[in-house]
């Protein structure tokens, strides 16, 4: 038997350098956590996270939530989160309802419109997300006329202090239509259920799309007439130099939500065109040769394959667009990077455990967004013998 | 008296309506009522569109001009005259004037490094791309930093404009790319300590926003050093793009490490090479080829990414124009605007000619695996 060296043993190879990562990232560690420690004390800051408790003395031109002057810096927290979460959420909403319709557009036989999706994605997915931002902000939004002469589209009011809208106020009794509306799609979970073991049991099912339409709407619709009509909108007025009343979308915010919905839309409308396209004509054909409908077809046979292939890079995407609506640290609309990061970490001066909750939180967004991936996509999956 | 026909018909052309000009515009515009329908409305959208766009950009655009009176004139379009003035600064930010052409040096050096790169042909590519990774960063630091060899030196402090983008973004990548390849290696390792250090420093750095690093880096990285350890803002702006783009950079990879089968490891095994030599020699050769695109896409990536230093006060193109808008002898309405198209333009045409070449890669890289 040949006799080998121990050091050429790859298991005792493996746990020498194994056991020497370890020892040098966690020395690197110790280095830089002795070192923070000598600087913090040399400097005089204060540390721990005893600071969330203090007051914030400064407002914030955007809250969802009640906020003050005299709110502790935890609250300023919370209001610059659910304002990140407010612009993602509005952004992730524009930039696939336009993502799809461009993505689809560029698949149109219809030269021309395909041409214009395609100079559309070509156009925004080139340029940085920061310079579209400044250039509706400073460019487009400042450039408005002032509330005295705002622009009117319906009850729309557009000026250089933001997007006024009419504010829907609810009268007692209105709880009985949001009752009914979540009445109505219970329903349609069971109708839906219903039909499928029909289905199942004799191989025709009950027609679910304009029933579900009706009670979707309808018993809602009935509900707010039997109600009496508890809902009036409180609309916007001129008082001296400003608006009072309504809903206002502040100059800020609409610029990050255009520039984030037009920039992510581009990357959006290409999954979308690579995800139709990756369904080959074979499973259309087939499909037609079973019997099955245009619609039929697309909504049972394409739109689930090319969803296995958008959804992954779609949500890749989502994460995306919540990482860069931290650039609103440009414009100062109150989120995460720019309230918290920023004038919180400049107050306190407690720079690593601002900078760690903050990094800690888009990080938890992203776990959380790929763990429900990875869920999705264990479920659907092909099942390979 | 016969029924069959003797002779053959004449030949007729098709029908004027199913060729040329209007057998196109028929298939592709008009084919149908809702396709007609579609077409109008693309139409109404380039209306819309390029009419005041042209009239903006160019018929009443001011070209010239040595101030803001000749931007101010009633209906003016764009204020070229502004982009004109300011272009020095646009490139070289505060650059100390007479050593621009340092600048103007590194610039061309790299630009003829990267062009002789692309030639698929080029004679010794190799030694090329040798001299660009490794000889090239230390000619463009010589020459851009100075101190040495008689060079004036240049403070970091007025770097600005186009030559702040392109250190930003190449240093980034160059660095990036060795960390990338390291970390990549890590995550497909057997030892799982290495796999598990590695996916944690990937996932953490990918799932933060770039402006929180650079805001950890201008911040919290002199606290992580020393006492008394004080180096320059651009240096720790490159830590962290560096540190962030590798992360990036692994997954790219990590992606062709990927896409070379089993047998070509075992295939290493078996004529005895060790771990290091048949990734060196034998997989890293293909799988880098692979990803060739994939770099150039995070480059791209990165390069729209560099406009965010300016948010932690360093000037780089987007910021060396946006600082221009506050000067008061070229204030007008249209500045902002005009000094955006600007930057818009140069970005697109910097990106969109460096995707379509990682595209023409891309198909290229396919060609061996398409069937004809």
């Amino acid at each position: 038997m040949r006799t080998q060296a121990f050091w050429n043993d790859p298991r005792i190879r493996a746990w020498f350098f194994q056991i020497l990562a370890v020892l040098v990232v966690g020395g690197f560690i110790a280095i830089i956590v002795t070192n923070t420690v000598d600087n913090l004390n040399a400097l005089n800051v204060a540390s721990g996270f005893g600071f969330l408790q203090h007051t914030a003395g400064f407002g914030i031109s955007q809250t969802l939530i009640e906020y003050s002057e005299s709110s502790s810096y935890g609250r300023a927290f919370l209001v610059a989160l659910l304002n990140t979460l407010l612009v993602a959420g509005i952004g992730i909403f524009f930039a696939t309802v336009v993502g799809f319709l461009v993505g689809i557009a560029r698949l149109s036989p219809n030269w021309l419109v395909a041409r214009l999706a395609t100079v559309y994605i070509e156009t925004f997915r080139n340029i940085p997300l920061l310079l579209q931002i400044l250039f509706w902000y400073t460019a487009v939004l400042s450039n408005l006329p002032a509330p005295r002469n705002s622009l009117e589209i319906g009850s729309l009011l557009m000026n250089n202090r933001g997007l006024y809208l009419p504010a829907p106020v609810g009268e007692p009794g209105f709880g009985f239509v949001v009752a009914a509306f979540f009445i109505a799609l219970l329903g349609i979970v069971f109708l839906r259920h219903w039909s499928q073991r029909r289905r199942i049991a004799t191989g025709r099912g009950l027609p679910i799309m304009w029933p579900s339409l009706g009670l979707l709407f309808g018993l809602p619709l009935i509900t707010f007439w039997l109600a009496g009509a508890p809902l009036h909108f409180e609309v916007p007025e001129l008082r001296g130099f400003n608006f009072v009343g309504g809903l206002r979308a502040i100059p800020e915010l609409l610029a990050l939500v255009l520039a984030l919905s037009i920039y992510t839309a581009a990357f959006i409308a290409e999954i979308v065109r690579s995800g139709i396209q990756a369904v080959s004509w074979g499973q259309s054909e087939a499909a037609q040769a079973l019997g099955l409908r245009r619609t039929q077809i697309l909504r049972l046979v394409v739109i689930p394959q090319a969803l296995r292939v958008i959804i992954p890079p779609l949500t890749s995407q989502y994460l995306n667009l919540t990482k860069n609506s931290s650039l609103a640290a440009a414009l100062a609309y109150p989120e995460l990077a720019s309230v918290f990061a920023g004038t919180v970490l400049n107050q306190t001066g407690q720079a690593i455990e601002v900078l760690t909750i903050t990094m800690a939180v888009y990080l938890g967004l992203s776990l959380l967004t790929s763990a429900a991936m990875n869920f999705y996509n264990s479920r659907i999956a092909l099942v390979e013998r | 008296m016969s029924f069959v026909r003797d002779t053959y018909l004449v030949e007729t052309p098709p029908p004027g309506m199913n060729v040329g000009v209007l057998g196109w515009l028929r298939g592709n515009l008009f084919s149908s009522a809702s396709n007609t329908l579609l077409t109008l409305f693309g139409m109404y959208v380039l209306w819309t569109v390029v009419p005041p766009l042209i009239e903006w950009a160019l018929l009443d655009a001011v070209w010239q001009g040595s101030g803001r009176e000749a931007c101010l004139v009633e209906g003016a379009g764009a204020c070229w005259a502004f982009v004109a003035a300011k272009f020095g600064q646009f490139i070289y930010g505060t650059y100390t004037f007479e050593e621009r052409w340092r600048v103007d040096l590194a610039f061309l050096a790299g630009a003829l490094t990267v062009g002789l790169l692309m030639i698929e042909r080029m004679p010794g590519r190799r030694y090329i791309a040798v001299f660009g990774l490794l000889i090239y960063p230390v000619i463009a630091y010589i020459l851009l930093t100075g101190g040495r060899f008689g060079l004036p030196e240049v403070e970091t402090t007025l770097w600005g404009g186009l030559l702040l983008t392109f250190v930003v973004a190449s240093v980034g990548i160059v660095v990036s790319f060795p960390l990338g390849i390291v970390l990549a290696l890590g995550r497909r390792s057997q030892m799982p300590v290495m796999r598990v250090l590695s996916v944690i420093y990937i996932e953490a750095w990918r799932g933060v926003p770039l402006i929180t690093v650079l805001f950890m880096a201008s911040v919290m990285l002199p606290l992580f050093l020393p006492a008394g350890t004080n180096f320059d803002k651009l240096l720790r702006v490159l830590i962290g793009v560096a540190l962030f783009s590798s992360a990036y950079m692994a997954e790219v990879v990590r992606g062709g490490l990927q896409a070379i089968p089993r047998g070509q490891y075992e295939a290493a095994s078996a004529l005895g090479l060790g771990f290091w030599q048949a990734n060196l020699l034998i997989i890293m050769p293909q799988a880098l080829r692979l990803v060739i695109p994939g770099i150039v896409n995070t480059f791209i990536g990165l390069f729209k990414d560099t406009t965010l230093v300016m948010i932690v006060g360093l000037f780089d193109f987007l910021g060396s124009i946006q600082v221009n808008f506050s000067d008061a002898n070229w204030a007008t309405p249209q500045t902002a605007a005009t000094g955006y198209a600007f930057a818009a333009l140069v970005y697109w045409i910097i990106c969109y000619s460096m995707s379509r070449y990682s595209m023409r890669l891309e198909a290229r890289l396919n060609e061996g695996t398409r069937r004809a």
